[in-house]
């Protein structure tokens, strides 16, 4: 088992900016940290073999050992101030859109301190999944008093609770807003309380849990509510249900207004963790561990899917118990990046016995300062979007798409059990809802070196960072200097993070990109930059990156393309941006019109090989097959699936965007019948879609020319990586890419 | 006793038990893949691409895999012992 793991707080530095790293490790008294270059994760005796180079750094060194634990789950925290602490009477109500009312008790508002059981909360009672209030006087005695009907999963309902301290009543309202009218799950309770007196206490007020301690400066809190909130209010007296009901809304009439102590808007700051109190009282707060935003409320109508149109109608938050932005780790060692370490792909190795990890992370050149010709654009957000996902212990589709046995790792297992590590935007939450926010800030076990994935085929079974690892290794093996940035360089930085290279290189599966990285992208592909894309499904899903706190990024799984989720309706928009979410190519920029070529077919099993088209023998393009045989199978052999041409695959169309002027040069063939054409090319189901009859299922390789002497070279396949060390990297996939790249390094015209 | 068509699944399986497969070897495969997973058969590689522990996921978020005692040097060996386990729990049949 996994024992020990760790994150860094930024995923690229240059020299002279400091890197932290945060650590947990549980085995042993001491651990060893040593600053490695990665350059090939690929731990399979048939490739180039394992290969790490240890760096020279101040850092390393050995350091004491610690727990550092992850407090999984999402609230709202509002601080404590006296006008709450000294509340005696009270109402608390919502509307309410619980997702699994029957997994026990779920704090909607929260007034409670834990240790003593002191406080009050409106809850979803553990007894029977119905509202409840739940008071405590501190001194061992709890009442809990609940409507008795069990609340129906994922439909709206209004929930309050009142308290009156001089007579004791306590009121429950649980009121319906579906039509299920023979259902019977409304219900008022009246009941008196039994705990004597309600103590006063400084603890925060929460929202989607009730508060537990605070952990080295970090609020935790159980009890935590799947579900949606919208409009939490509270008043300083028992409220009528008349009165109730008028303060759903608001504003509302004087007299009512001056009971109010809160009433909080969630359409109010969509974009940021700010929570908004509409009251005189001024009661803001924060969301914490990033529940997710512009949801539809309770008053969505269905006429508006735009939230920024009508953000009175996105007034909930969904809150889930398993929501991670921040594992707030206390840092272990810093290291200021010397200027002596090249750019490169590198981590900080973590080693405690048998035990080990990688934190991995870019170092990039001082800006506007190249050491090369050629980039590396390393994909964060696609590593991101794939961080810690569990489709190989939680989907039954792991099987099916891989054509085999689910292969797990040591990783895949500690991920399984250890959920408060948080989730991919591949995984749904532990309500089912798809998860729209991935933070690097937090360990990523899928981000590292010798980490197999189980959809990355036979052999090697490589995918994202540790596959990549094989565009690094190449390149260092054929002597090419590269410098690297992150995708999220590029997404803050646009055009000036890559406009003075000759050459972009790209990783093998580029898929998560923002509006900001596709612009600069297509800004230096049309000033006469080149882009040599080595992979597939690139540029398709739309991301954000948050606009106030880092390294969080926004994917809402929209109405077409391959997904493991859905968005439900009316949730398209960015909660980040307001831009609309899903494909690209629903955007308008299908990824043909920047690559070439785009997602067209997917498949998990074994690989194929190219053949050359007729495009391949014109003029203009010989360079690329020098050395190159005019029938030779392109690829037939690789660590990727046996192929270089393989996992998911590109190819051109002109109706997509394909520019007219690219060549089309060699296609993929042989695909096995797991590899399937992608939802976006169905507008209707038939059969004769899989690799045996479909020509979709096809990968292309293409060139075109860009304005001003730029290029775009593109293999349409994942797996073409794993076949550029074939044979000492003697091989006709590695040919290629070589005559490509030192072609494109020259900044003659074409 | 499997049918015709399914004896020659059962040998088209053993020569290539992952790769090109006729339709009817992929329904098969399709209703013994597609399976839930509670009590489903994975591998947990070991040695990378030279050992893999035979192992069943629990269907069950954060309960661990159950890890098995079988354990096989080439995938195809681990392929093959996996089919006939769920011939037999599908069919009945002991395929040898």
């Amino acid at each position: 088992m996994v024992k020990i793991t760790g994150y860094a707080d930024k995923i690229s530095a240059t020299p002279g900016e400091t890197i932290k790293f945060m650590v947990n490790s549980e085995s042993g008294q001491r651990y060893r940290a040593d600053i490695v270059r990665v350059i090939c994760g690929d731990e399979n005796p048939d490739g180039p073999g394992y290969q790490e180079k240890v760096i020279k750094a101040p850092t390393n060194g050995n350091y004491k050992c610690r727990k550092q634990v992850i407090h999984a789950g999402s609230f709202v925290e509002i601080g404590a101030t006296d006008m709450l602490n000294g509340l005696e009477s009270f109402t608390m109500q919502a509307f309410i859109w619980p997702s699994t009312p029957e997994k026990g008790t779920q704090a909607i508002i929260s007034k409670w301190r834990d240790r003593d059981k002191a406080g009050a909360a409106l809850i979803i009672t553990k007894e029977n999944g119905s509202a409840a209030l739940c008071i405590g006087n501190g001194k061992g005695k709890i009442q809990v008093v609940n409507t008795g009907k069990p609340l129906i999963a994922k439909e709206w309902y209004f929930v309050a609770a009142s308290y009156d301290a001089k007579s004791k009543a306590i009121t429950v309202v649980q009121e319906p807003l579906h039509g299920y009218q023979t259902r019977g799950d409304h219900g008022t309770v009246k009941r008196k309380s039994t705990v004597g007196k309600i103590p006063r206490h400084d603890c925060p007020l929460t929202m989607g849990a009730y508060f537990k301690k605070v952990d080295k400066g970090r609020t935790v809190c159980g009890g935590h509510y799947n579900g949606k909130i919208d409009s939490p209010r509270i008043a300083n007296r028992s409220l009528s249900v008349a009165e109730m009901v008028a303060l759903r809304t608001w504003p509302v009439a004087t007299e009512l207004g001056n009971a109010v102590v809160g009433a909080w808007d969630f359409s109010a700051d969509i974009m940021s963790t700010e929570v908004t109190d509409l009251s005189p009282n001024h009661l803001h707060g924060k969301t914490v561990q990033l529940p997710t935003r512009a949801m539809t409320g309770w008053n969505w109508t269905g006429d508006e899917m735009n939230w920024t149109n009508a953000p009175e109608q996105y007034g909930a938050i969904h809150f889930h118990d398993d929501d991670i932005y921040d594992a707030g780790w206390e840092a272990d060692f810093e290291l200021t990046i010397p200027k002596s370490m090249k750019s490169g792909v590198y981590a900080a190795r973590l080693r405690s016995g048998n035990n080990e990890d990688h934190i991995p992370f870019a170092v990039r050149a001082a800006r506007g300062k190249p050491t090369a010709k050629v980039l590396y654009l390393m994909p964060t957000a696609s590593y991101q979007a794939y961080a810690n996902e569990h489709m190989n212990t939680d989907s039954t589709l792991g099987q099916l798409v891989a054509g085999r046995l689910v292969e797990l790792d040591k990783f895949n297992l500690f991920l399984n059990e250890h959920r408060e590590y948080g989730n991919s935007c591949y995984d749904t939450h532990s309500d089912g809802s798809g998860v729209s926010y991935s933070s690097r800030l937090r360990p990523i076990l899928n981000m590292r070196p010798k980490h197999r994935m189980f959809i990355g085929a036979t052999e090697s079974t490589l995918w994202q960072f540790n596959a990549d690892t094989h565009i690094t290794d190449w390149l260092e093996a054929m002597g090419f200097d590269y410098d690297v940035i992150t995708d999220e360089d590029l997404h803050y930085e646009g055009l000036s993070a890559i406009e003075d290279y000759n050459v972009v290189i790209s990783s093998t599966h580029p898929e998560y990109h923002s509006k900001e990285m596709w612009d600069a992208m297509d800004a230096y592909q049309r000033r006469g930059g080149r882009l040599m894309y080595l992979g597939a499904n690139g540029w398709y899903w739309r991301i954000q990156y948050h606009p106030e706190v880092p390294g969080v990024i926004e994917v809402r799984r929209n109405e077409d393309g391959i997904r493991t989720w859905e968005a439900r309706t009316g949730e398209y928009y960015h909660s980040f941006s307001g831009e609309y979410g899903g494909l690209w190519r629903r955007n308008g920029r299908a990824p043909q019109r920047i690559l070439g070529i785009g997602f067209t077919a997917q498949g998990f099993d074994i690989s194929s090989y190219y053949l050359r088209n007729p495009d391949s023998y014109k003029a203009k393009v010989k360079f690329i097959f020098e050395g190159i045989g005019k029938d030779e199978k392109i690829g037939d052999f690789g660590l990727i699936g046996g192929g270089a041409a393989g996992l998911e695959l590109d190819r051109a169309d002109r109706a997509l965007g394909t520019p007219p002027n690219a060549y089309v040069l060699a296609s993929s063939v042989g695909h096995t019948d797991i590899y399937r054409v992608v939802c976006e090319e169905m507008l209707l189901n038939m059969p004769g879609l899989g690799g045996h009859e479909s020509e979709l299922v096809r990968a292309d390789i293409t060139f075109h020319e860009t304005q001003n002497g730029g290029a775009v070279w593109s293999t349409g396949s994942i797996a073409w990586a794993g076949s550029l060390a074939h044979n000492n990297y003697r091989n006709n996939v590695s040919r290629m890419t070589k005559n490509v790249l030192k072609r494109f390094m020259n900044p003659k015209s074409f | 006793m499997p049918n015709e068509v399914e004896a020659r699944c059962i040998e088209e399986f053993r020569k290539t038990p992952i790769g090109h497969h006729s339709k009817e070897l992929q329904v098969i495969l399709n209703e013994m893949r597609g399976q839930p997973m509670k009590d489903k058969y994975c591998l947990v590689c070991t040695k990378p691409n030279r050992e893999w522990q035979l192992a069943k996921t629990t269907g069950v978020r954060g309960k661990p895999v159950k890890m098995l005692s079988k354990k096989f040097t080439r995938l195809e060996d681990a392929e093959w012992y996996v089919f006939k386990q769920r011939w037999k729990l599908s069919r009945g049949e002991t395929i040898r």
